[in-house]
C-alpha cells in the first residue's frame, strides 16, 4: 500500500509536464457522464463522444486538446470501444476535457433517447410555439423560448 | 420536549417532606418516560428510511460533484492571496435532534471568520438551514448575506441548489473567493465537517493554468462558472442531508436506550413502594385486629 503511494504521488507531477510519447494513458480516456441523479458513466474507456454545444457539436476523441464547453439542449452520442453507440438526450450543462484525457460531462436532465416519446414532444413544442405569442414578460419569455428550443431539439433527435 | 415533561414531574417531589414520591408520582413518570422512548424509537425508524433513501442517491451525487470540482483540482486552480472579499456557505437544516451537526459547521464558520477577518478581508455568509442562522445571528449577524429556510423537509434535488445559486449570484456581492462548509458523510456512525472552495468568474480566468483549455470565451465561462457552483453547493447539500439523517438515527437511539435504563429504574423503584404500600396497610390491619 505505501509503495502504491509513493508511486501514484511520483505519477502526478508527470500529468503536469507537456505529453510524451511515453504516456500511455493519453491513449484512453476517462469519461464521466452524471446527472444531479444518475450516473451513466463512470470513468470508462470510449472511442469517442459527440457532444451538441452552445457554440457548435463536436466530437471528442482521447487526446483531445483541454477545453471547456456548455451544452445546449441535443443528443449525447457515446461511441463503445467494441463499436455500439448509445445516444442520450441532455438538456443542458457542461463538458470539461482535461489535460489527462479525463472528460466529464455533467448534464442538469440526461435520458436515454428511447424514453422519449415523439408525439408528446410534438405536442409540447405547438404548446410552447403558441404560448410565445401571448407572454409579455421577459423572463416569462425567456422560459418558452428555452422549452421551444428543448422541444425542437427532441422532435429533431427523435426523427 | 424533555426539558419540559422532567421540570413538570420534579416538582412535587421537591415539595414533599418524604424521601420517597408516592405511587402516582412514580405513575406519571413512567407514563411520560414511555411515551418519549415511543417518539425516540419512531423517530430512529424514519431517521433510518430517510438516510437509506439519501445513501442510496448520494452515490450518483458523489460521482457528479467530485466530476464537477476536477477542472479545479486538474488545472490546480487557486485563488491570489490579495483578494479581499469572501463568501462562506454553511450548509446545515432547520431541524434539530441530530447531535452536533449544526454546531460543528457553525464552529467551523466561526473559526474561518476569526481567520479571515483577522488577515483584514471582508467575509460574508450563505446560511442553508434555519438552525446556522440561529447559531450564528448573535454574535455574527453583520456578515449573514442570505438565510435559507425549509431545508431538510425533503431531500435536496438540483433546483433547490440553483435557487441557492441563483440568489447569491444576484445578490450583489462580488466575492472572489469562497468556501462551502458542509459535513461530509463518512459512515454511518461518522461524518466529518468539510470544507471545498468555490472561486469566481475573475479568478478561473486569470488562473495560469487556464491557457491550456482551448477556445473559451468570457461567456462559455460564465456559464459554466454557474454551472459549477450549482453543481457544488447541490454535492454539499447531498452529504449534509445523508449525515444528519444517519446523526439523527444514532441520537434517537441513543435516547431510546437512555429512556429504556430510566424506565427499569423506575420500574424498580414503583414495584419496591409498592410493596412498602401494601405492608404498610397490613401492618395497620393487623395492629388494628389485634387492639381490638
Amino acid at each position: 500500500m505505501m509503495a502504491a503511494r509513493f508511486l501514484l504521488r511520483r505519477a502526478v507531477p508527470a500529468l503536469r509536464h507537456a505529453r510524451c510519447y511515453a504516456d500511455a494513458p493519453a491513449a484512453q480516456m476517462s469519461f464521466t457522464f452524471a446527472s444531479p441523479t444518475q450516473v451513466f458513466f463512470k470513468e470508462a474507456n470510449v472511442k469517442q463522444i459527440d457532444v451538441p454545444t452552445l457554440t457548435g457539436a463536436f466530437g471528442i476523441l482521447p487526446a483531445h486538446v483541454p477545453t471547456l464547453q456548455v451544452l445546449r439542449p441535443g443528443v449525447v452520442t457515446v461511441f463503445n470501444d467494441d463499436g455500439s453507440s448509445a445516444k442520450y438526450f441532455v438538456s443542458s450543462g457542461s463538458v470539461t476535457v482535461n489535460a489527462d484525457s479525463s472528460v466529464q460531462l455533467l448534464a442538469e436532465e440526461a435520458v436515454p433517447l428511447d424514453s422519449l416519446d415523439l408525439a408528446a414532444a410534438k405536442a409540447n413544442l405547438e404548446k410552447a410555439q403558441s404560448e410565445l405569442g401571448g407572454v409579455s414578460d421577459e423572463a416569462a419569455r425567456a422560459e418558452v423560448l428555452i422549452s421551444i428550443e428543448a422541444n425542437e431539439a427532441i422532435v429533431k433527435a427523435l426523427e | 420536549m424533555f426539558a419540559r415533561t422532567s421540570a413538570a414531574v420534579f416538582l412535587p417531589q421537591c415539595g414533599q417532606a418524604r424521601s420517597m414520591a408516592t405511587l402516582k408520582d412514580i405513575t406519571l413518570r413512567l407514563k411520560s418516560i414511555k411515551n418519549i422512548q415511543k417518539i425516540t424509537k419512531s423517530m430512529k425508524m424514519v431517521s433510518a428510511a430517510k438516510y437509506s433513501r439519501a445513501e442510496r442517491s448520494l452515490k450518483s451525487a458523489r460521482v457528479y460533484g467530485t466530476s464537477a470540482m476536477a477542472l479545479y483540482e486538474k488545472a490546480e486552480i487557486k485563488a491570489p492571496e490579495d483578494k479581499n472579499k469572501h463568501v462562506i456557505i454553511g450548509v446545515s437544516s432547520d431541524r434539530g435532534l441530530c447531535g452536533a451537526i449544526h454546531s460543528s459547521v457553525a464552529k467551523a464558520i466561526k473559526s474561518e471568520i476569526a481567520k479571515l477577518s483577522g488577515a483584514g478581508k471582508e467575509v460574508m455568509i450563505v446560511n442553508v438551514g434555519d438552525k446556522l442562522r440561529g447559531l450564528l445571528y448573535r454574535t455574527h449577524g453583520k456578515h449573514i448575506l442570505i438565510n435559507c429556510k425549509e431545508v431538510g423537509r425533503k431531500p435536496p434535488t438540483f433546483t433547490d441548489a440553483s435557487v441557492i445559486a441563483t440568489e447569491l449570484l444576484d445578490s450583489g456581492y462580488e466575492f472572489d473567493q469562497g468556501s462551502i462548509i458542509y459535513n461530509r458523510f463518512r459512515s454511518v456512525i461518522s461524518y466529518k465537517t468539510d470544507e471545498k472552495p468555490l472561486f469566481s468568474i475573475d479568478t478561473v480566468a486569470s488562473s495560469e493554468n487556464m491557457g491550456i483549455y482551448d477556445d473559451i470565451d468570457a461567456d462559455v465561462l460564465r456559464n459554466y462558472q454557474e454551472f459549477a457552483l450549482v453543481n457544488i453547493i447541490y454535492f454539499g447539500m447531498k452529504e449534509s442531508t445523508t449525515s444528519e439523517q444517519s446523526a439523527r438515527m444514532t441520537a434517537m437511539d441513543g435516547a431510546s436506550k437512555n429512556a429504556s435504563e430510566i424506565i427499569e429504574k423506575l420500574t424498580m423503584t414503583f414495584n419496591r413502594t409498592r410493596q412498602a404500600v401494601i405492608t404498610k396497610e397490613l401492618i395497620e390491619i393487623i395492629s388494628g385486629a389485634a387492639a381490638l
